[in-house]
């Protein structure tokens, strides 16, 4: 069996102890909403894409804002043919470079807004993201969605609260061409007290986990 | 960054009409070595806009493929090792990519192209 083989067929919890050790944000900036995709959210996300649907082996895939590369690299663990990570911060790009090295899987990066992110040809199967939730900057998660929606052609794996359910559905059908948005799974999300005033280091919030397809352009 | 994603990305500048393709300047370009994979370079082939991609192979230093291909070649294990190898090892590592209109560079370092727009260009 090859090595492309054996990497699909990598367990769940193998992917899970490989992403445990990659390097997160050394200093993260709160504006930018910079906190970890966690492993165990990551490895679920990624079985679900490649097992459910068959949205990550032998498909270009997208990890948009992809800071320190987890979900990218994940998919790169799980088979994808070509992962481009795209963040618009420097220090999270690098990092994710320097995971990837480590993990010896290859990854694309490009430093980009995702406001101005347009990529020609409808190359990208997939775009797998955990955008900023919108709690710093209202509407970051709409830009993201937005983006995902125009430059894949087969699925778009998102998570975002529980609590705008309606407000993305909505968007996504009404103003951002979405075929369908579906909600596969409601999960808990460890978000990293970032403001100093906050008493507790972490706070758990309800996120979904959601697939949308786009329409056709 | 490979010349596929070299193959997808424009200049998103305000006021430019066509971004594309990006002339690269290249000053540092490295090779590495990875597994084919024919269905995978069949299906980028019908994407690709293949006039950027020889002109954009050609600023990398290669100089081995046709101006013009259509999809028959592609049974021809000679030219897929070519495509295969322009696509997918050579990296541009240090260089800089520029907008066809305005002359903008976009700087590429450590392999990362910056593709941030200032804010008189959106
Ligand atoms: C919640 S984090 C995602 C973390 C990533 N999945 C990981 O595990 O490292 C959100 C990411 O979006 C990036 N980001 C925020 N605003 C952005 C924008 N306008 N364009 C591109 N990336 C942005 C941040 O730099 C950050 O890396």
């Amino acid at each position: 069996m090859n090595r492309e083989k054996e990497r699909k067929r990598m367990k769940l919890k193998q992917l899970e102890g490989l992403l445990g050790d990659l390097d997160q944000f050394s200093d993260p900036k709160v504006e930018l909403e910079q906190y970890p995709t966690g492993p165990h959210i990551t490895s679920r996300m990624l079985y679900t894409a490649e097992n459910s649907f068959g949205d990550v082996s032998d498909r270009v895939v997208v990890d948009l804002g992809c800071g320190c590369g987890t979900l990218g690299l994940a998919a790169a663990l799980l088979g994808a043919d070509i992962v481009i990570g795209i963040d618009v911060d420097t220090d999270s790009l690098l990092t994710a470079s320097t995971n990837a090295e480590e993990l010896e899987v290859e990854i694309e990066l490009v430093q980009c807004d995702v406001k101005h992110l347009d990529l020609r040809g409808q190359v990208v199967d997939t775009v797998i993201m955990n955008p900023p939730f919108g709690t710093r900057k209202k509407g970051a998660d709409m830009d993201f969605l937005r983006a995902a929606l125009k430059v894949a052609s087969r699925a778009v794996y998102s998570l975002h609260k529980t609590s705008t359910r309606e407000h993305i559905k909505r968007t996504a059908l009404r103003d951002f061409n979405a075929k369908s948005a579906e909600v596969l799974c409601e999960l808990r999300y460890d978000l990293p007290q970032l403001y100093k005033f906050h008493r507790k280091k972490e706070v758990d919030i309800a996120v979904d986990l959601w697939r949308f397809v786009p329409g056709t352009a | 960054m490979r010349l596929l994603t070299h193959n997808m990305l424009s200049s998103n500048i305000k006021g430019v009409a066509n971004g594309f393709p990006l002339r690269i300047v290249a000053e540092k370009v490295i090779e590495k070595p990875v597994e084919m994979n024919h269905d995978f370079l069949k299906n980028m082939f019908a994407k690709l806009d293949w006039k950027a991609f020889v002109d954009a192979s050609r600023s990398l230093g290669y100089v081995e493929l046709p101006d013009e291909a259509d999809a028959s070649m592609l049974e021809s294990s000679e030219f897929l090792n070519k495509f295969h190898h322009a696509l997918l090892e050579l990296h541009l590592e240090e260089g800089a990519l520029v907008c066809p209109e305005t002359g903008r560079k976009f700087p590429v370092n450590k392999g990362i192209p910056n593709m941030l727009l200032h804010e008189d260009e959106v």
